[in-house]
C-alpha cells in the first residue's frame, strides 16, 4: 500500500507529502526518539505525539515511509517545512496513536 | 583503489533544531556512492546519536568520517565536561539529561549503547572537564 492510499483510508490531514507513491512495508510507534532510531525500519508508518524537529531526523535517518502524528498534535510551521525539504512524508490524525497503530495493521495484514 | 572520502562537520551546540544535520548529510552521501541500506543505517544511528549527545551535553563538538575502502570511520570530538564514569555511561537507561531534553523525546540513555550497537568498533576516551573523543568504525565486508 502506497502512503497516499493509507493516508486516504485513515482520513489523515496531510501537512505534507513529498514522497506519496512510497510504499508502506511495516508500521512502528513511540516517542522515545532514541528508542525509535534505533528500532524503526525503512518503510515503517511511524506513529507518534512528539512533534519536534528532531522527528524528521530520525525519520529521514531511519527511512521511514511516512510519519504519522497522532492525537491532533500541534506542529511548528518550520517541522513541516523541513519534512518538506527532507522528503520526509508526515500526516496529522485526531485518532489515538492505538486507534491509527490498529487500523494500520489490519490494512497491511 | 579509489582515495578515501573525508567529511568534516563543526556540531552546533548552541541550536538544537539542526541537531542531526551532519548525519543526514553523511547519509546522502552514502547512499550516492553506493552503499548498502544496511551500512547507511547504521552509520545513520552511531553518528545521530553520537551527535544528538555533542548537542545535549558539550555544547557541540566535530563529528569527522572518513570512507575508506574497508570501513567508515568516525570521530566525534568535543570539548565539553567529559565522562565521569564510562562504564556506567555505557549503561542502557543511565541519562544525565536534563527535563527539558527529555521532554523533546531525548535522554533515555540509550545513545552510547546505541552507537555501540551499531558500530563494529567503538572507543571512548574521556577526561572530566576536558572534553571527550569518540571513535567508531563501521566495517565493509
Amino acid at each position: 500500500m502506497t502512503v497516499e492510499a493509507l493516508a486516504d483510508k485513515l482520513s489523515l490531514t496531510t501537512l505534507c507529502m513529498p514522497e506519496g507513491d512510497r510504499e508502506i512495508e511495516g508500521g512502528y510507534c513511540g516517542d522515545l526518539l532514541s528508542w525509535v532510531m534505533s528500532r524503526a525500519k525503512s518503510g515503517d508508518a511511524w506513529v507518534t505525539i512528539m512533534t519536534n524537529i528532531n522527528v524528521v531526523a530520525v525519520a529521514s535517518l531511519t527511512d521511514c515511509a511516512c510519519v504519522i502524528l497522532a492525537e491532533s498534535a500541534e506542529v511548528e510551521p518550520a517541522v513541516v517545512e523541513k519534512a518538506k525539504s527532507q522528503g520526509v512524508n508526515l500526516f496529522v490524525s485526531e485518532k489515538d496513536s492505538f486507534i491509527l497503530c490498529a487500523q494500520i495493521g489490519a490494512l497491511l495484514s | 583503489m579509489s582515495d578515501a572520502v573525508t567529511l568534516h562537520f563543526d556540531v552546533d551546540g548552541e541550536n538544537f533544531t539542526s541537531a542531526g544535520e551532519a548525519s543526514v548529510q553523511v547519509k546522502k552521501t552514502l547512499r550516492q556512492m553506493g552503499f548498502p541500506p544496511d551500512v547507511i543505517r547504521r552509520v545513520s544511528i552511531a553518528m545521530y546519536e553520537g551527535e544528538i549527545n555533542m548537542v545535549i551535553h558539550a555544547g557541540g563538538g566535530k563529528a569527522d568520517v572518513t570512507v575508506d575502502s574497508d570501513k567508515i570511520h568516525i570521530v566525534l570530538a568535543d570539548k565539553g565536561p567529559g565522562i565521569a564514569d564510562i562504564e556506567l555511561a555505557m549503561q542502557e537507561g543511565y541519562s544525565t539529561a536534563k527535563d527539558n531534553i527529555r521532554s523533546l523525546g531525548f535522554g533515555a540513555g540509550m545513545g552510547l549503547p546505541n552507537m555501540k550497537r551499531y558500530s563494529d568498533h567503538m572507543q571512548v576516551e574521556s577526561a572530566v572537564g576536558k572534553g571527550t573523543t569518540i571513535t567508531m568504525d563501521i566495517y565493509l565486508s
